[in-house]
């Protein structure tokens, strides 16, 4: 589904929500006013007299009164509209929409909006200092945005979490300079990173098992790492680092994978195949790949999003967002 | 063979060694006739015991500095407490035996005309709530600092001027008189410790043994700490904090938990070193103290095991020579030898040795690569340690 898709869907929504014909719509007007008692008690404060003794005791007939103050009934509105949004966001798998985040006063991102399907994956790419790590940090956590929503799954409010609870959830991301464990075999970096239990207690009885070697053989095949498992990291090339990072985040079995800039400082020949990784974790995961490279970007063949001064400049397939004149003048201007 | 797997026959040899001194040194001292060859004489048994107190201080730094990557410029301060909840129970042994001879209430209370003894002083008239102590309260005071500065994702420098802070803070604090703990003085003039005389031989080579045994413990301990799952994450956490954050850790706890068990080992390294050096004063909070603690570490070798023991005991060693020769040169020396430390041998005696053994035997398998004749199981034999 595109953003359009989504934006005309939330219009259809505040549409059905904001006709009040019947039973069906108290029903529904009746479920928000429960749910977001704030919004309810601002409402009744609005629109009953000051004497307010009376009225939970019969709080039923003034769902069905319309209030005839206009305060209220924008308030409604807003209500609903964010209640249709919430329907709308239901089905993807990040939504992000309005994000804006500045460093003393310089908007790395501004007004963001962005939306990722379930399954999807996304190319994002976007002249040097558009903001792109920043978004990823944002998502990750790491960096809370001055405005604006970020919602994963749906519902999954990300700006309330911190990196380490958002990464549990199941996202997963690769950092733009390599980060793997130097002083550890690669082994043990997967190890380390394999989705279970956190808690220091676990951690100090864990025991090595058969099922946890074996899915630790299974990542090692993906990575193309199986014969160098017991190398220290510190002693691998630097497409090979990139890998072993992948590795780990798989290892976290993530719903969405963030790669920041996969194949930078890689031979032709291992971005070829960083390419086919990527593309075969995409069939059973969501993945949303930062790249300057557009070899590569043109190689995995999705829906590319090119950002610019921490907005969206353009959205769609790689030809047309490379025909976009915007883009052009963005990447041309510099 | 399990054993010897599990902590690699060097470790096994270092234990090997201490739990001998803890036998062999107390025997030479007491039954062998000081005209044997071998005898030891009584002046040594504190004095090394003092050493090996260090020793177990030093592991207990490392466990932090060397594995977790935390510098903490304040152990000295969990040393300390250690050795002043030991030094109360000590105090309190004295009983009417003071030069004032109140049952009571310890001398420098009756000096100060206190007329009882203050809460903070119940309990420690018996040794297993003494001991009790000795492990809860540096370790509260390291979870609760910890937690905090933890939390506040406080790292590097940051948390070492902190933790040098909290040390001379406690400095400060112990310097009065009115906080309760004997002021400039401190805790001094021990009689007994467990009914036994302090002074007496038997007692001094019980306590040597006592300390040899903690320390074989804390090697044994931290070995078993390093080797496990959460080993490999304090490591992690050290290298690549953030990377550990990302995949799902939470290096706080991490941090925490490393932080306040070796907090606790310090503590029983002061406890122990109490009752063989016979007085605590704040001057053992003295943030000097805690960097000395940081040199032995480094020279031994940081994040390796046995560095940090052989380190403190190299280093205490020197420094009893040294100081009997031209006491006011010590500090240059010290000075001297931590920066010949980190300029030449960054990762210590024992890192640096283990280092040069690596470099070998990858170019010794190298070579066998080359010939063809390394199967694919030599390729696998762990390189790691
Ligand atoms: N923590 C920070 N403090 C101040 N400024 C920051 C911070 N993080 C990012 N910025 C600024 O925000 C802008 C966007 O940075 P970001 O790293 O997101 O760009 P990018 O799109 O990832 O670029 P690149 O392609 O070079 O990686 C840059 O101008 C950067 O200087
Ligand atoms: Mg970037």
């Amino acid at each position: 589904m595109t953003e359009a898709k989504v934006i005309d869907k939330v219009a259809e929504e505040i549409r059905a929500l904001s006709q009040p014909q019947g039973v069906g719509s108290a029903q529904a007007n009746a479920q928000p006013s429960a749910s977001a008692p704030g919004a309810g008690r601002q409402e009744a404060r609005t629109s009953s007299p000051p004497s307010g003794m009376a009225e939970p005791a019969e709080p039923q007939p003034r769902e069905t009164v319309v209030s005839p103050h206009p305060y209220a009934t924008q308030l409604r509105e807003k209500r609903l509209a964010a209640e249709a949004n919430g329907r709308a966001r239901r089905d993807t798998l990040l939504y992000l929409d309005g994000v804006t985040k500045s460093f003393d006063g310089f908007k790395a991102i501004n007004n963001l909006s962005l939306v990722i399907e379930k399954g999807e994956m996304r190319a994002i790419i976007g002249p040097n200092g558009a903001g792109k790590t920043t978004m990823m940090d944002i998502i990750t956590g790491k960096t809370r945005p001055d405005k604006g929503e970020v919602f994963f799954n749906g519902d999954v409010d990300l700006t309330r979490h911190d990196e380490a609870a958002i990464a549990n959830m199941g996202i997963g991301r690769k950092f733009q300079k390599p980060t793997v464990f130097e002083s550890h075999t690669i082994e043990d970096n997967i190890r380390l990173s394999l989705s279970g239990p956190r808690s220091v207690l676990e951690a100090l009885v864990h025991r090595k098992d058969e099922p946890e070697r074996a899915r630790i053989e299974e990542i090692l095949e993906t990575i193309r790492l199986t014969a160098k498992r017991k190398t220290l990291a510190a002693n691998l090339s630097h497409g090979q680092k990139q890998w072993l990072e992948i590795g780990m985040l798989l290892a976290q079995d993530p719903e969405l994978l963030l790669v920041d800039e996969p194949v930078a400082g890689m031979t032709d020949a291992e971005t070829e195949e960083t390419a086919r990784l990527l593309r075969e974790i995409a069939t059973t995961r969501s993945v949303v790949v930062v790249e300057h490279d557009m070899g590569f970007v043109r190689e995995l063949g999705v829906k590319v999003t090119c950002l610019h001064e921490g907005s969206v400049l353009s959205e769609g397939t790689l030809d047309k967002v490379s025909a976009d004149p915007k883009v052009i003048e963005v990447y041309l201007g510099r | 063979m399990i054993l010897a797997r599990f902590l690699g026959p060097r470790v096994w040899i270092l234990i090997a060694a201490i739990l001998a001194a803890a036998i062999l040194v107390p025997m030479a001292n007491l039954w062998l006739p000081a005209s044997h060859p071998l005898h030891v004489p009584s002046y040594i048994v504190p004095l090394w015991g003092k050493y090996v107190c260090y020793a177990l201080l030093a592991l207990a730094l490392d466990l932090v500095w060397g594995y977790v990557g935390i510098l903490s410029l304040g152990h000295g301060a969990f040393f300390a407490l250690g050795g002043y909840a030991m030094g109360m129970y000590l105090m309190r042994q004295i009983g009417a035996r003071g030069v004032y001879g109140n049952p009571d209430l310890p001398d420098f209370m009756v000096f100060l005309n206190w007329k009882e003894l203050p809460w903070y002083w119940y309990g420690f008239g018996e040794f297993w709530f003494a001991a009790l102590m000795v492990m809860l309260v540096p370790g509260l005071l390291a979870f609760v600092f910890g937690f905090f500065a933890f939390r506040s994702r406080v790292t590097g420098v940051y948390l070492s001027i902190i933790t040098q802070a909290m040390t001379y803070a406690l400095l400060l604090a112990f310097f009065r008189n009115d906080m309760g703990f004997g002021g400039n003085n401190g805790l001094t003039d021990f009689k007994d410790i467990l009914g036994f005389s302090i002074q007496a031989d038997a007692t001094r080579a019980g306590l040597f043994a006592a300390s040899c045994i903690a320390l074989a413990i804390g090697v044994l301990l931290v070995g078993w700490l390093t080797r496990s799952k959460f080993g490999k994450l304090m490591i992690a956490v050290r290298d690549a904090e953030s990377r550990t954050r990302f995949i799902g850790w939470r290096p706080e706890y991490v941090k925490l938990f490393a932080f306040t068990v070796s907090a606790v080992m310090a503590g029983i390294a002061g406890a122990l070193y109490v009752p063989q050096v016979g007085i605590i004063n704040p001057g053992e909070f003295s943030p000097v103290n805690s960097i000395e603690i940081v040199v032995w570490a480094a020279v031994g070798g940081r994040g390796t095991l046995i560095g940090p023991v052989i380190g403190a005991l190299i280093v205490n060693y020197g420094k009893t020579v040294f100081t009997a020769l031209a006491p006011e040169f010590w500090l240059f020396i010290l000075g001297s030898l931590f920066v010949f430390v980190t300029l030449v041998l960054p990762r210590g005696i024992v890192g640096t040795i283990d280092h040069g053994w690596d470099t070998l035997r990858q170019r010794r398998r190298a070579r066998d690569a080359e010939k063809g004749e390394a199967d694919d199981a030599a390729a696998v034999a762990n390189p790691a340690e």
